[in-house]
């Protein structure tokens, strides 16, 4: 197989992947799972890191360079702020029970 | 580092990825799904330094560029408030979009005459798409900041223009392809970048959402093109993931607004508004104070709350809560009805009512509610009007028909908190308002709130 092939298989594959786990995700966490996914482009910053290592002149250095920091801000940033909205998630098992009673009517 | 090793780590990044989502099916499990996620970013961040071919030229100046995105970053994400989210999550997927475009452009100029054709459209591919989920997403982030109107702008022709960018965009990536050029390449990233703002401007506030869940899954396929461009797999997994994911979120809300995407994204909120009214200003409503609606939900025996964002913008969050809790003091079952586009992005009206101590098993989906409405005594419609609005089932034409609603009409009383009369944000009366079960009381959310909290204290 060749390497474009094998790549190619893996978009394919992360493409039902994706699709298979996503939809499992409850409504209620909706917001957390958009800013989660936008955190986890953030890996990006790998490919940031790579082309500014080879750049070859300073034009390429820099964009390179606003593209390594860009991209932090999306990755840590994102991740810190889905962390402090799931913290926020927290079941309360002191608050009565009919409420679950309704939901099995 | 050996290749192998380099790549058996990208394998453990990429099911730290899948984990994190799949940590999301239930709010127990997010938290440590979102810290699997971090950590795998971390090591895919770590072992980039030490991976094959790397040369360790910069290495300093990058990790100084990293510092300086954690020093921006973490305080914004610390301390934006909940209602500001999707202003925040457009920004970040915007510099995200930026970020994988410039790469892009660093790699392109590099790969000169002997690039494969594939690693040409892939980069382009990735510029264009980069450019336009950075302009777009800082337009929607200006809408929702309301530094700019929040309104459809829309301009003569407008529609032609949008679709020369476009074409002038395609037609230039042609170009690049064909002449392998630099000037082209800037020409490409001009016009995508244009055509972003062209393309979210027409978006009306309501629907700027959705536009924010596109453009998070343009950001990840551009992030896979990288990917693909750069041999790296953690990308192509991290980008597809994020693509798939963007992609669901955008169909769930276009069905939760009954309407489809591209009507979405081309305008169907600009039909000529009021088309459903029937009756004149002349209809009386109900008014109440705030003793008659504490008198009403003392004697309750089931109440459910339908918060709006009408709620979130008078920062009545809390207020809503000490209510609820006061009312299930009281022994009255209280529950929380949750539209799904309640809030300003999918499940945002959640994070809102989480972030005030509000339990999630209290928050009820609309499927799930619906069928008890019957058995309700009162609902309180707080700041919402159009998710409750029975014309989305019973007017066919009204620019909301057909999205599904809260059956609240079925229930034995609705109490409206409400501003003004104006109806809300598609701009249609609702007929709820006049039947004799609905009690109106006027007044920012928070106030009333308050009022008749202190009202049922004293009953």
């Amino acid at each position: 197989m060749s390497n474009g092939l094998a790549l190619l298989s893996i978009f394919v594959l992360s493409i039902f992947i994706g699709f298979e786990v996503v939809s499992k995700v409850s409504t209620t966490l909706h917001t957390p799972l958009m800013s989660g996914a936008n955190a986890i482009h953030g890996v990006i910053l790998v490919g940031a890191i790579t082309v500014a290592d080879r750049a070859t002149s300073n034009l390429q250095l820099a964009l390179a360079i606003v593209a390594v920091v860009l991209a932090t801000i999306n990755m840590v940033g994102g991740f810190v702020v889905t962390d402090r909205m799931l913290e926020m998630f927290k079941g309360k098992p002191r608050v009565r029970k009919e409420a679950e009673g309704v939901d099995a009517e | 580092m050996n290749k192998n090793l380099y790549d058996l780590v990208g394998l453990v990044v990429a099911v730290c990825f899948i984990l994190a989502l799949k940590g999301l099916s239930s709010p127990k499990s997010a938290r440590r799904g979102n810290w699997i996620g971090a950590f795998g970013a971390f090591a895919a961040t770590e072992v980039v330094f030490y991976s094959p071919g790397q040369t360790g030229n910069h290495k300093w100046l990058i990790i100084g560029a990293i510092a300086f995105g954690v020093i921006v970053g973490v305080p914004a994400a610390r301390k934006i408030q909940m209602t500001q989210m999707p202003q925040l999550v457009a920004l970040f997927n915007g510099v995200g979009g930026g970020a994988a475009a410039l790469v892009a452009i660093v790699e392109y100029l590099k790969l000169g005459a002997d690039a494969s054709m594939a690693d040409v459209v892939a980069s382009v591919f990735t510029v264009i798409v980069g450019c336009v989920s950075f302009s777009g997403s800082v337009v929607t982030f200006l809408k929702l900041q309301e530094i700019m109107t929040t309104r459809p702008v829309v301009f003569p022709g407008g529609r032609f223009v949008i679709a020369a960018t476009l074409v002038g965009v395609l037609g230039s990536g042609e170009w690049v392809i064909h002449s392998l050029g630099t000037t082209p390449l800037l020409v490409v990233a001009g016009l995508s970048l244009l055509f972003g703002i062209l393309f979210v401007l027409p978006v009306g506030g309501a629907d700027v959402p959705i536009v924010i869940s596109l453009l998070n899954a343009f950001t990840g396929l551009t992030v896979a093109a990288s990917g693909y461009v750069l041999q790296a797999t953690v990308l192509i997994v991290a980008g597809t993931l994020v693509g798939a994911s963007g992609t669901i979120l955008t169909r769930l809300m276009a069905a939760a607004m009954g309407r489809s995407l591209f009507g979405t994204l081309f305008g169907a909120f600009t039909a000529k508004p009021q088309a459903a009214v029937e009756g004149g200003e002349a209809r009386s409503v109900k008014s109440g104070s705030p003793d008659d609606v504490a008198i009403l939900l003392n004697y309750a025996q089931r109440v459910v709350i339908v918060p709006g964002f009408g709620l979130a913008v008078a920062q009545a969050q809390h207020t809503v809560r000490e209510l609820a809790d006061l009312l299930a003091a009281k022994g009255i079952d209280v529950a929380y009805g949750i539209h799904p586009v309640a809030g300003r992005m999918p499940g945002h009206m959640n994070v809102l009512l989480a972030e005030a101590n509000v339990p999630y098993e209290q928050l009820v989906e609309m499927e799930e509610i619906n069928p008890t409405f019957p058995q309700t005594d009162v609902v309180l419609v707080v700041g919402a009007n159009d998710v409750v609005n029975p014309a989305a089932k019973t007017t066919p034409g009204c620019p909301i028909y057909g999205m599904p609603i809260l059956d609240v009409s079925s229930a034995g009383n609705v109490i409206f908190l409400k501003r003004s009369m104006r109806p809300g944000f598609a701009g249609i009366e609702n007929e709820l308002l006049y039947e004799p079960k609905t009690t109106l009381l006027f007044g920012d959310a928070k106030e009333s709130l308050t009022k008749v909290v202190s009202a049922l204290k004293a009953l």
